[in-house]
């Protein structure tokens, strides 16, 4: 068990690398790509609404800002098309990560749904600006990003799967990071008191606001790549208010707080949501909806806590009461077992184990 | 000497006074006893020591430092540690991040680090020994039982090595083996030069304890003196069964 915690990590790595050359149809790997997208912005997100407890509502404004970033500076600056715009994607994460430290210092004043509330809020406010800014955002009608002419379409998701696949690794790395380290210790702590943290010395300001920006950093780069792979910004699209309710469903399925519930949670949401667009939109097309709310109920009422938590619960369990029935292990390095471990030796390895069971 | 000196504190809410021009001062390496009835201001004194109320007026210096109104976090930093009456703990995080949470440290370097880093992780393992919880520590806090819970309270404060300790009522509703260790441990500490002040509704636990005992009554000082001398005061007995 130990060592496949230390493996797994690596086969899921690898599986990521290998996809696009084991399923090479567009379809697919178009799907792959909004998915690890998602999967990074979740996973950002929940660095600071997973750890802190503080529900922001409002990060498609960090999103709208990457994507216009990266948009208005290819326009000015006539960057042709190709793999120079994702050289600018880290740039686009910075002016998103800038734009949230006002906007992030200015809702942290507030907690709860106050705090959420004005965060939505920051959200409009941009939406507003991006079409009433003309000059720069070319208003309703948007930018649209330079032509990849060079890139045979065989070829071309393939640059936009890697570069989602690393934003997705970054993230989980970064949130990882946060996990281990006392100022991740602090958001959590800042989760179940804040004022009881304060008063034990976490710096509860400035660590929620660095979470915030932290996450706001990753979104706004995901926003610049989700953009360039659409091809266009536009108001309404690219500060999108359903993106923040998408990204809390996903974390929120796959287990708040968790290191990879948010990215489990985002690739069965997303993929799933866009096979059944792909399938079920014929007619009246509002199959799919009625499927993706189906599948959320059935979480919502199996899962409650999300997929992770509650997977982890029942592994938990199971283990509690299969472990006596398990065989002892004749290599005698039966891991985690302890009871298969004390077996070996007495010659009672059937029997012991079972008494053990009932009792 | 005296390290904790609390000069005419005043605190309203709305009309109700809380604390009247409170005078009293905390001698260096005592425990001190704080009683008094139900709604006498002691709380609301520990709350305005600890920076988590604003005095109205009056002045608290500790160890000649004005700290008036300071923040929670500079107060706790400056060696005061306290506990509540409701334990206050983190509820879902395991025993172990619990005593972690108050470790201090400095700079973006410290919290960058791994949050049990190998010091601070044998640290809190002693002192989770130290209250008897050791077996505990990967436990989530929410699932300890009520007297536990006061005892990881009062462990997670030892880890930034308080100077003086505030404990509210830490024995109420806590079994009396528990009391028994968190009384030997309070004396434990205090002979290693901790200074306490412990406000408790059980006489007995105050009065084998406590070096000195404070009694407040609406808001203000009205006595104090030994253990003894406290109980035969006809002020105090006043208050708790007059009028």
């Amino acid at each position: 068990m130990q060592h496949l915690r230390k493996v797994s990590p690596l086969v899921w790595l690898f599986a990521g690398i290998a996809f696009p050359f084991v399923i090479s149809d567009p379809t697919y790997t178009t799907i792959a790509i909004f998915a690890l997208l998602f999967a990074a912005a979740a996973s950002a997100w929940n660095i600071f609404s997973g750890y802190t407890g503080y529900i922001a509502l409002g990060h498609a404004a960090y999103f709208g800002i990457g994507g216009y970033a990266l948009a208005i500076i290819c326009q000015h600056w006539q960057i042709p098309g190709g793999y120079t715009p994702f050289y600018l994607v880290p740039l686009c994460g910075l002016l998103a990560a800038i734009a949230s430290v006002p906007l992030g210092a200015i809702a942290l004043r507030t907690r709860r749904h106050t705090f959420v509330v004005i965060t939505i809020a920051t959200f409009f406010i941009l939406q507003l600006l991006s079409y009433n800014l003309r000059s720069l955002t070319n208003g309703s009608s948007g930018i649209d990003f330079p032509l990849i002419l060079q890139w045979a379409p065989g070829f071309y998701n393939l640059p936009f799967y890697y570069v989602a696949l690393l934003l997705t690794v970054l993230a989980l790395g970064v949130s990882w990071f946060v996990r281990h380290s006392k100022f991740g210790l602090g958001l959590l702590a800042i989760r179940d008191d804040e004022d009881r943290a304060l008063g034990l010395g976490v710096r509860t300001g400035s660590s929620k606001l660095i979470a915030f920006v932290i996450s706001a950093f990753f979104v706004g780069m995901v926003g610049a790549v989700y953009s360039y792979f659409l091809g266009s910004v536009q108001p309404s699209f690219t500060f999108d208010a359903l993106f923040d309710v998408a990204i809390a469903l996903m974390v929120f399925m796959g287990g708040i707080g968790t290191l990879t519930g948010p990215i489990l949670g985002s690739l069965v949401l997303e993929s799933s949501q866009q096979y059944a667009a792909l399938n079920f939109t014929q007619g009246s097309g509002g199959l799919y909806l009625i499927m993706y709310g189906s599948l959320f109920l059935v979480v919502i009422l199996l899962l409650p806590q999300g997929i992770v938590p509650s997977a982890k619960a029942l592994w938990a369990r199971y283990q509690a009461t299969h472990t006596a029935s398990v065989l002892p292990d004749p290599s005698g390095s039966g891991g985690a077992n302890p009871v298969a471990r004390s077996a070996p030796g007495d010659g009672m390895g059937l029997a012991t184990p079972r008494e053990e069971a009932k009792a | 000497m005296s390290l904790l000196e609390i000069k005419n504190a005043a605190k309203s809410f709305g009309g109700i006074v809380a604390l009247n021009s409170c005078s009293l001062s905390i001698e260096k390496g005592k425990i001190t006893g704080l009683i008094g009835p139900n709604g006498s201001g002691k709380t609301t004194l520990f709350n305005v020591i600890t920076g988590y109320e604003k005095v109205d007026a009056g002045e608290i210096l500790y160890d000649g430092k004005n700290i008036t109104n300071s923040s929670p976090d500079k107060v706790f930093a400056m060696g005061i540690g306290r506990t509540f009456q409701l334990t206050r703990i983190f509820p879902r995080l395991t025993v172990i991040e619990n005593m972690h949470v108050a470790a201090q440290r400095q700079g973006l370097r410290g919290l960058m680090g791994q949050w049990n880093a190998p010091q601070e992780q044998q640290r809190a393992l002693e002192l989770l020994d130290y209250v008897g919880i050791t077996h505990l520590k990967d436990t989530p806090a929410a699932n300890l039982s009520y007297g536990q819970k006061k005892l990881l309270e009062f462990a997670f404060i030892l880890i930034a090595d308080p100077q003086v300790i505030l404990l509210d009522e830490p024995a109420g509703g806590v079994n009396p083996t528990m009391i028994n260790l968190l009384a030997s441990r309070i004396r434990g500490l205090n002979a290693r030069g901790v200074t306490f002040l412990v406000v408790e509704h059980n006489m007995e636990f105050v009065m084998s304890l406590c070096d000195k005992v404070t009694v407040m009554h609406r808001g203000a000082k009205i006595a104090e003196g030994t253990p003894k001398d406290v109980r035969q005061n006809p002020a105090v007995l006043e208050a708790y069964l007059g009028d």
